[in-house]
């Protein structure tokens, strides 16, 4: 079949017309028929997708061009699709997680009402619009419409509770914070214009290639795409978006702000791998910068007692990862934790929607506790997560992390040493999560007690998937010094990075060195759990945290400090222009020269006596002077 | 005959209109010469395209080389339709508002909009001065009029800064003609003054469009006339007549005075550059919707003046379909800050929230406008700011042009900044005092809004028809202002 | 006779009209005192005109006799000026009794 990836258009299309349908019929439609509708169609893009990604496996890739969408002079940008094995991969994971939260959600927005039950969908249908758009497109162009998209319907979701100010406040910072990526995105893609006259993925990478691009040019457009990438993946120092963010719907949070959308900059970045591999400086930058973020949103998620918070700092930790996995230009590596990532992020966040759904709205922590023994699968599937997450052996995220701690390794041994602290502090805060919520006894009210239940199949069916994905996703990436040959993503995704790998440098590790790695780092991982395990189930710390721990708990004080530093001395310029300038200066001249003409106005008035006599008078005088200037003083 | 018909039809229905006594006839009057009009542009655009339907020429005051001459080219067909679409839209939203001395208001109206066409459709410089008053006094005359409270003083102020522009066009004009000894624009694109007299008539046409665009300093009677003016009238201008000046600097500035064009060209886009910095920062502190409206449109339209000065080709064409970009999308904030006064009784934003709740269907359409207005992808604005970002990143006029793409860059984020406040502070949050008996929309503003959201969702999804419309005058103006090319010869 | 004693006689005849329009308050006297004025611009004319005449000699006939047509002209003006002059004075009196002008400064406010 194939004609499969002749159907390209219909993978957005489907989500579109679910927007649409549910957007419109909100009003009408039952809960039941939004839900099945909204998702019905992804599950529909899914069935697609994987038709596609069928005949991407054979070596076949297309180039859809469907209309001219700007046409200027030389410059022209098709509306046009390209499926290939990078594209192919993430239609996959955001069709089918997406999917899997549709599902979820049907159950868990069913206290909405319809109408905003239908809002609900219709949103998270645009946003699988976008998404689909930013991977799908086979231009700059394009992945900056999805990518502004996502940027829309993550601000439309964080404030789907639109009567929350709170909730609103953290809608439109997350929204503008983007923006400030966006910017930096929009000028690369001048800078693209202005020397390659293209934005089409195949002209400018071909122009890369070809070594045509200057190195400050390279340079340039490559850290301007990376800042876009900062914004909208939450890196140092735009990050700070991302817990807000947590305002949401938890669904929400689990679809777009740890399964997909985030991970659009790396998507980015390893679609222009080739400019990064040949500007070897900005790959720095972004190993240094990915290291940096997931050090302190690992610190961060230390002292969190919000269970969504803690998770999001993770996963704010975690593309950090992803990003020092890119700068070290493992960008197999990178793609690979995407997708794990994916999986057991979408998995615990789904699971903290089945625990905070179940304590009826409660997201603390410390009022939690013992919930294992109420809820087996939540317990069961979220406790898979942790282990996926910290990297214990056998577990998808061993593998994907493994891997890019071997290429960090690769690079520089600095690197790898505070990779790997940051991989243990991530196993600690998650068990300390686990172990707080999970075990322990119960230390919410009596009410809440009696109303713990186990959630329904609609929630628990996703968690079940997500779990088994969250083991096996692994396997596909088992890496060389294991079994030869068996890293089935890096054979498969090698079109897409060829000549990348062509320039790298590669710092061959022995494969000795990298079962002592391997070893080393999973025995500390497994200690470290083990002892937050016993630490946390015992005696969770419910008190406010001190010293040091009060720092972390406010998140290093970053929030503050863009505010002092940046947000408060804009708004009071702009209350100084408002108030002085445009007020009392430019106003003032204005209405100084209208000023100036009244009151000669009225001082020549006064000439105007009304006496016939005093005219005349005047008159004569005048006619004199006219006399005198003709007889005496003309030459 | 259709350029001809352009002006005629609300030149006539206007004149008109005087004598219908009825509010209600002469409403329906307007609404009716409104779409007639449309009817007209469209047909220019589509069935009757030929050349000879969009010129026409009379002999006028041929002894002293003026002639009556009009013409319809791309960039005049679109501004034609944004007047006319423009016009039906503002007549259907205010539908319900009631006017005293209805016969007048509509009559003073129509008068605007023949005014208007003339402008676009002008092709000699005394009919196009003519056109610029005759679009000015009935504004002048509505504001002051069926204003608010400070209407004599604002309007004054309107007045002074507007007729000062104007004679100093007129000015300008005289003095090409005293070379020229005509007032066709052939002759003046001919005209090849030297360079330092260039610079001399440059300022004087420069100021009076940079007034009624405006661009900073010259802005400061905007707000206040945008506050005091009846919203249909703050719609005419700001989404049709704004764009006077920036087709005057297309027009009558960039390919007559090219020298000037291009050695003052730096100051120019300091000047927008920092107007919309400066717009944007005061947008940002305004409480009242109708004044930061006013003020997001002057950072728009510092942006449009930017990418002219720019004389690229990317910017040239983003600066046409931005010119009906913007029209459309001001006019549909307009109309939702015109429901919410005239339900509320207040401009503030303080004293409004949670709108949403109470009003989806105004929040919907409110929040697709305003994302409109902030150039989401998708969107109509998109593509005109994308590519005048575009041309003016790569001008090649100017060796600031990274320095100007980026603080001009920066008031997307401020757009965005003040532009999500307005919307959480109207729209989201608990319900207040005034708002809680809130009433959604009504049928005629579903169609205006319906309208105007179709409109921003085609120019934005396939904006193709639109370039095609002005690529060639676009290449003609680059033509005529291409210096290098001067130099050269 | 010279045209020296017209010119004297003139300006004489025009410095009394301007000497009464300044100081008298009288509208029909400032009235007699702009007709002297005229007339002194009048004969002022007929004297240049003859001078020009004779200067000339017998051949040229028309010279100088545009000046005597102006005459007329401003005898004509005069006539006009002086009805609806004397129309406004007599109005005037009947508005407010009096015909000082003066009086007559109501359009300053």
């Amino acid at each position: 079949m194939k004609n499969a990836l002749q159907l390209a258009y219909l993978v957005p299309l489907f989500p579109l017309l679910g927007f649409l349908i549910n957007g419109l019929g909100r009003k009408s439609l039952s809960k039941g028929a939004i839900g099945v509708i909204g998702s019905g169609m992804i599950l529909a893009s899914f069935v697609v997708s994987l038709l596609m990604f069928l005949q991407v496996k054979e070596g076949n890739t297309i180039v859809a061009e469907y209309f001219n969408f700007i046409h200027v002079g030389k410059l022209s940008i098709p509306f046009a699709f390209q499926v290939d094995q990078l594209s192919s991969i993430f239609l996959l994971i955001i069709t089918g997680v997406g999917f899997l939260i549709h599902v979820y959600s049907t159950s868990y927005m069913h206290e909405e009402p319809t109408e905003h039950f239908g809002r609900y969908f219709a949103y998270l249908n645009l946003f699988v619009f976008s998404m689909l758009l930013l991977v799908m497109g086979a231009n700059y162009v394009i992945m900056f419409i999805g990518w502004e998209g996502v940027g829309l319907c993550s601000y439309l979701l964080i404030g789907f509770w639109f009567k929350k100010t709170a909730y609103n406040k953290a809608a439109n910072k997350a929204f503008i914070m983007n923006r400030i990526g966006d910017l930096a995105f929009l000028i690369a893609i001048f800078w693209i214009i202005g020397k390659v006259g293209s934005v089409g993925y195949a002209d400018v990478l071909q122009f890369a290639g070809d070594g045509s691009f200057s190195n400050k040019d390279l340079m340039g457009i490559t850290l301007l795409l990376f800042i876009g990438a900062t914004g909208k993946s939450a890196q140092i120092p735009l990050y700070t978006w991302l817990p807000d963010a947590m305002a949401g719907p938890t669904p929400v949070s689990a679809l777009i702000h740890a399964a997909t959308m985030v991970t659009a900059g790396i998507y980015m970045i390893a679609r222009s791998n080739i400019m990064y591999t040949l500007s070897p400086v900005t790959l720095n930058i972004i190993a240094w910068i990915g290291l940096a973020t997931a050090l302190v949103a690992a610190t961060i998620a230390m002292k969190q007692n919000d269970i969504k918070k803690v998770l999001a700092y993770s996963t704010v930790s975690q593309l950090g990862y992803m990003f020092l996995a890119l700068g070290t230009g493992s960008y197999v590596a990178a793609v690979f934790h995407v997708m794990t990532h994916a999986f057991f992020k979408a998995l615990l966040f789904l699971g903290s929607g089945s625990v905070i759904h179940a304590m009826g709205g409660e997201q603390d922590i410390r009022k939690m506790g013992g919930l294992s023994k109420y809820m087996k699968i939540t317990n069961l599937t979220f406790l898979i997560g942790c282990i996926a997450i910290a990297g214990i052996p056998g577990f998808s995220g061993f593998f994907s992390k493994d891997e890019i701690l071997a290429g960090a390794f690769g690079k520089s041994p600095v690197l790898y040493g505070i990779g790997l602290f940051t991989a243990l502090l991530t196993a600690f805060y998650m068990f300390r999560l686990y172990a707080t919520t999970f075990r322990g006894n119960f230390r919410g009210t009596h009410d809440q007690e009696h109303h713990l239940h186990e959630s329904p199949a609609a929630i628990t069916v996703p968690l079940l998937v997500l779990a088994v994905l969250s083991i096996v996703g692994g396997y596909i990436g088992i890496p060389e010094y294991m079994a030869h040959g068996a890293h089935r993503l890096s054979e498969f995704l090698e079109p897409v990075f060829a000549s990348s790998n062509a320039i790298m440098e590669k710092h061959e590790i022995s494969h000795s060195t990298e079962w002592m790695l391997t070893g080393v780092s999973s025995v500390l991982i497994i200690i470290v759990v083990l002892a937050a395990w016993k630490r946390f189930s015992s005696k969770p710390d419910l008190q406010d945290a001190e010293g040091f721990g009060k720092v972390l708990e406010n998140k290093w004080y970053v929030d503050e400090i863009y505010d002092k530093v940046i947000v408060q001395p804009i708004s009071r310029f702009a209350g100084f222009l408002t108030n002085v300038v445009e007020r009392l200066v430019i106003d003032g001249v204005v209405n100084g020269v209208g000023r100036l003409v009244n009151y000669s106005g009225r001082q020549l008035r006064l000439l105007q006596s009304g006496q016939v006599g005093s005219y005349v008078l005047l008159m004569v005088f005048g006619i004199l002077v006219v006399f005198v200037i003709q007889f005496f003083l003309r030459k | 005959m259709i350029a001809l018909l352009l002006i005629v039809v609300p030149l006539v229905t206007g004149l008109l209109a005087f004598f219908f006594r009825e509010e209600k006839t002469a409403r329906s009057w307007a609404l009716l010469s409104a779409i007639g009009t449309l009817t007209v542009s469209v047909l220019g655009l589509t069935v009757l395209k030929a050349p000879s339907n969009l010129n026409f020429s009379a002999s006028w005051m041929s002894t002293i080389g003026s002639s009556f001459t009009i013409g319809l080219d791309g960039m005049g067909q679109l501004l034609c339709l944004l007047n006319a679409v423009a016009y039906v839209v503002i007549l259907i939203s205010t539908w319900n508002s009631s006017y005293r001395k209805a016969n007048n208001f509509f009559g003073l109206l129509l008068l605007a909009q023949a005014g208007m066409m003339g402008v676009f459709l002008a092709m000699d410089a005394l009919l196009f001065y003519f056109s610029w008053e005759l679009a000015l006094i009935p504004v002048y005359f509505l504001c002051s009029q069926w204003g608010g409270e400070k209407r004599i003083q604002v309007t004054f102020k309107f007045f002074v800064y507007t007729f000062l522009g104007s004679l100093l066009m007129l000015t300008g004009i005289l003095f090409i003609y005293s070379h020229t000894q005509s007032f066709a624009l052939e002759a003046f694109y001919n005209s090849n003054l030297p360079g330092a007299q260039q610079t001399w008539v440059f300022w004087l046409f420069f100021i009076a469009f940079a007034v009624k665009m405006p661009v900073f300093p010259f802005h400061t009677w905007q707000p206040d006339t945008y506050e005091q003016s009846p919203t249909a009238v703050t719609m005419v201008l700001s989404g049709i007549m704004v764009k006077m000046g920036v087709f005057g600097v297309l027009r009558w500035l960039l390919p007559v005075l090219p020298i000037a064009s291009y050695s003052w060209g730096d100051l120019v886009s300091t000047l927008s550059v920092t107007g919309m910095l400066y717009a944007s920062l005061i947008a940002m502190k305004q409480d009242d919707i109708k004044r930061l409206v006013a003020y997001s449109s002057i950072a728009h339209i510092g942006l449009m003046c930017l990418a002219i000065f720019s004389e690229s080709q990317m910017s040239m064409q983003g600066v046409m379909i931005q010119m009906f970009n913007h029209g459309i999308n001001i006019i549909g904030l307009w109309i939702v800050v015109e429901l919410i006064e005239r339900q509320f009784g207040t401009r503030k934003m303080s004293e409004l929230g949670g709108l949403a709740a109470k009003a989806p269907a105004m929040a919907i359409m409110f929040v697709v406008i305003a994302f409109a207005n902030i150039a989401l992808p998708l969107t109509n604005a998109f593509i005109g700011e994308f590519l005048m970002f575009a041309g003016i990143y790569n001008s090649e006029v100017t060796q600031y042009n990274v320095v100007l793409a980026v603080l001009a860059g920066i008031c997307i984020i401020l757009a965005a900044v003040y532009t999500l406040n307005m919307i959480r502070k109207i729209f989201f949050g608990d319900a207040q005092l005034l708002t809680v008996k809130a009433t959604d929309l009504r049928l005629n503003e579903k169609l205006a809004l319906g309208i105007l959201v179709v409109l921003i969702l085609w120019a934005g999804i396939y904006p193709q028809p639109l370039l095609d419309l002005t690529s060639n005058i676009t290449d003609a103006i680059l033509n005529k202002s291409d210096v290098m090319h001067l130099i050269k010869k | 006779m010279p045209i020296n004693y017209y010119i004297f006689l003139s300006i004489a005849l025009f410095c009394i009209g301007i000497v009464g329009v300044l100081t008298r308050r009288n509208a029909i006297i400032i009235f007699m005192c702009i007709e002297l004025m005229l007339n002194a611009v009048n004969l002022m004319f007929v004297a240049f005109s003859k001078m020009h005449h004779l200067a000339a000699g017998s051949g040229a006939s028309t010279v100088g006799t545009d000046g005597q047509l102006f005459v007329f002209f401003i005898m004509v003006v005069a006539a006009a000026e002086v009805s609806v002059g004397l129309a406004i004075i007599v109005m005037m009196y009947r508005n407010i009794h009096s015909v000082d002008v003066n009086f007559l400064n109501r359009l300053k406010h």
